[in-house]
C-alpha cells in the first residue's frame, strides 16, 4: 500500500510501559484505511477495552471477543515511540482531548495508520473511561509522523 | 404558558406539515399546550434555545452536546433506523476519482446543516483540505448545492446522504459520489428541557408506542419517520462523546 512497504516478516519484542513484553510478528505491509468510516473504541479508566465498533474489529483483524477485556496496547506497533503514548495518557488523565497520528499493529502483523482523537468520558462529574475515534489520515501527515517517530525512538 | 417545541431546521420541506400534525397529536395525548416554532437557520434556533425559549426539540446531533451538557436537556427517543450520514459529491465530469484527488483551492458548496458539514470536512482531511485552504459557499438547501455543482459554480458539494438520495434521477445522473460516510451512530434525537421534564416518562411512553396506533402511524409517516425508539442517557452521552471527537 505504501511505496516503501517491503512485505518483510520479522519478530519483534514489544516492551510495554507497565513492564510486560510480547514477541510480535511484524509484516511490513500497510492495510488502507476504509473510506468514510470511523474506527471507534472505548476503554475503562485503566485502558482496558470495553467497546469496539465493527470497523475496529475489521481493521484490527482480531475478533470482538479477543478485543473486549484486553488492554488497548494490544494494537501497539513497535514503530510507535513510547513518548507518543505518554503524551496521550498525560493529556487525557488531565481531562483534556488528545489528537495524534498512530501506526497500529494488526493481529496478522500488518499495520494501518489512523488520525486518532481520545477524550475522557465524564458522567455526573466522574471519569468513567475514555473514547477514541479514528479517521482517515492524509498521506502527507503519515509521512511527517513516520519521520518524527523515527527520531523519537 | 404553553411549552415550546422546535425542530432542527434541516427537516425535509415535504415533512414540514408532518411536524405540525405531530405537535397536534402530542398536545391531544399529553393533554397540555405546546407551541411549535420553526426556524429558518440553526443560528436563529440556537439563539432561541439559549434564551430559554425551547422546552422540547427534535435536535440535530451536533447541537445535542450543548443541549444536554450545558442546558440540562434529556433524550427521550430517536428515529429508528434513521442515521445522519454525509456524502461528498462532484459533477459527473469531474477529474477527481477519489477525495485524495481534490486540491487546495477547491470550491465547496455546503449548507448550514452542522452535522453534515462536520462529517464532510472530516472526509476531506485525507486530501489535506480544511477550512483554511478551500473556498466555501453556504446554500439554503441541498437542491441549491446540486445546482451549484451542475452550473460549475462549485467543484465539490456536501449532502445529507438522504437528501442526496431524494434528488431526482435526472439531477443525480449528472453527479458522482466520491465518498459516503458509514458512521451509523450519529442521529437526530427528541430532547426535553428542564421545564418539561415532569412529563418526560409520559412523553417517552407515548412517542415510542405511537407506531402501534392508527393515528400515530399516519403522523409518523408524514414526518418521514418509521418509529421512535427509546434513547437511554448512556446512548445519548456516547453519541455526544463521539461528536465531541469530531469537532476538533
Ligand atoms: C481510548 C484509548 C484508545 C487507545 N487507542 C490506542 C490505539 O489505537 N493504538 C495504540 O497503540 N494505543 C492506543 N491507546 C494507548 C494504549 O493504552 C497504550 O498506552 C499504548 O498502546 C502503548 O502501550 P503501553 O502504554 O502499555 O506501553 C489508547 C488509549 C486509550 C485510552
Amino acid at each position: 500500500m505504501s511505496e516503501k512497504d517491503t512485505g518483510s516478516v520479522s519478530e519483534v519484542l514489544i516492551k510495554y510501559f507497565g513492564g510486560d513484553e510480547r514477541l510480535a510478528k511484524i509484516v511490513d505491509e500497510e492495510v488502507p484505511y476504509p473510506d468514510g468510516k470511523l474506527i471507534v473504541s472505548r476503554t475503562d479508566p485503566k485502558g482496558i477495552i470495553t467497546h469496539v465498533n465493527q470497523a475496529f474489529v475489521d481493521m484490527s483483524a482480531y475478533t470482538r471477543e479477543e478485543l473486549v477485556g484486553a488492554n488497548h496496547n494490544i494494537l501497539r506497533h513497535p514503530d510507535m515511540p513510547a513518548v507518543a503514548f505518554k503524551g496521550l495518557w498525560d493529556t487525557v488523565e488531565n481531562g483534556e482531548k488528545w489528537q495524534g497520528y498512530v501506526k497500529n499493529l494488526r493481529k496478522d502483523g500488518k499495520y494501518y495508520w489512523v488520525k486518532a482523537t481520545v477524550i475522557p468520558n465524564i458522567r455526573q462529574g466522574k471519569l468513567v473511561g475514555y473514547t477514541s475515534v479514528r479517521r482517515k489520515p492524509s498521506r502527507s501527515k503519515i509521512r511527517e509522523s513516520e519521520a518524527l517517530y523515527e527520531t523519537l525512538q | 404558558m404553553p411549552f415550546n417545541f422546535t425542530v432542527s431546521p434541516d427537516f425535509a420541506p415535504d415533512h414540514m406539515s408532518g411536524w405540525f400534525y405531530f405537535n397536534t397529536w402530542l398536545q391531544r395525548n399529553l393533554g397540555t399546550d405546546i407551541h411549535l416554532e420553526l426556524f429558518d437557520s440553526f443560528d436563529a434556533q440556537r439563539d432561541a434555545i439559549k434564551a430559554g425559549q425551547v422546552d422540547l426539540i427534535y435536535a440535530n446531533p451536533y447541537d445535542a452536546s450543548m443541549l444536554v451538557r450545558e442546558l440540562g436537556f434529556k433524550a427521550v427517543a430517536r428515529p429508528a433506523g434513521k442515521k445522519d450520514e454525509a456524502v461528498i459529491v462532484v459533477p459527473a465530469n469531474s477529474q477527481a476519482e477519489a477525495v485524495e484527488d481534490l486540491e487546495a483551492g477547491v470550491r465547496l458548496a455546503t449548507t448550514d446543516d452542522p452535522d453534515v458539514h462536520t462529517i464532510g470536512m472530516i472526509m476531506l482531511e485525507p486530501a489535506d483540505l480544511d477550512a483554511s485552504n478551500i473556498s466555501q459557499k453556504d446554500y439554503d438547501t441541498y437542491i441549491l448545492v446540486a445546482k451549484a455543482l451542475l452550473r460549475g459554480e462549485a467543484d465539490v458539494g456536501f449532502f445529507l446522504k438522504q437528501g442526496f438520495d431524494e434528488l431526482s434521477d435526472l439531477i443525480k445522473k449528472q453527479m458522482r459520489v466520491l465518498v459516503s460516510s458509514q458512521i451509523s451512530v450519529v442521529h437526530h434525537a427528541l430532547l426535553v428541557g428542564p421545564q418539561m421534564q415532569d412529563c418526560m416518562a409520559e412523553l417517552k411512553a407515548l412517542v415510542t408506542q405511537m407506531h402501534k396506533d392508527e393515528k400515530g402511524i399516519g403522523v409518523l409517516e408524514s414526518m418521514g419517520i418509521k418509529e421512535f425508539e427509546s434513547m437511554s442517557t448512556e446512548q445519548t452521552e456516547f453519541m455526544i462523546d463521539l461528536i465531541d471527537t469530531l469537532t476538533i
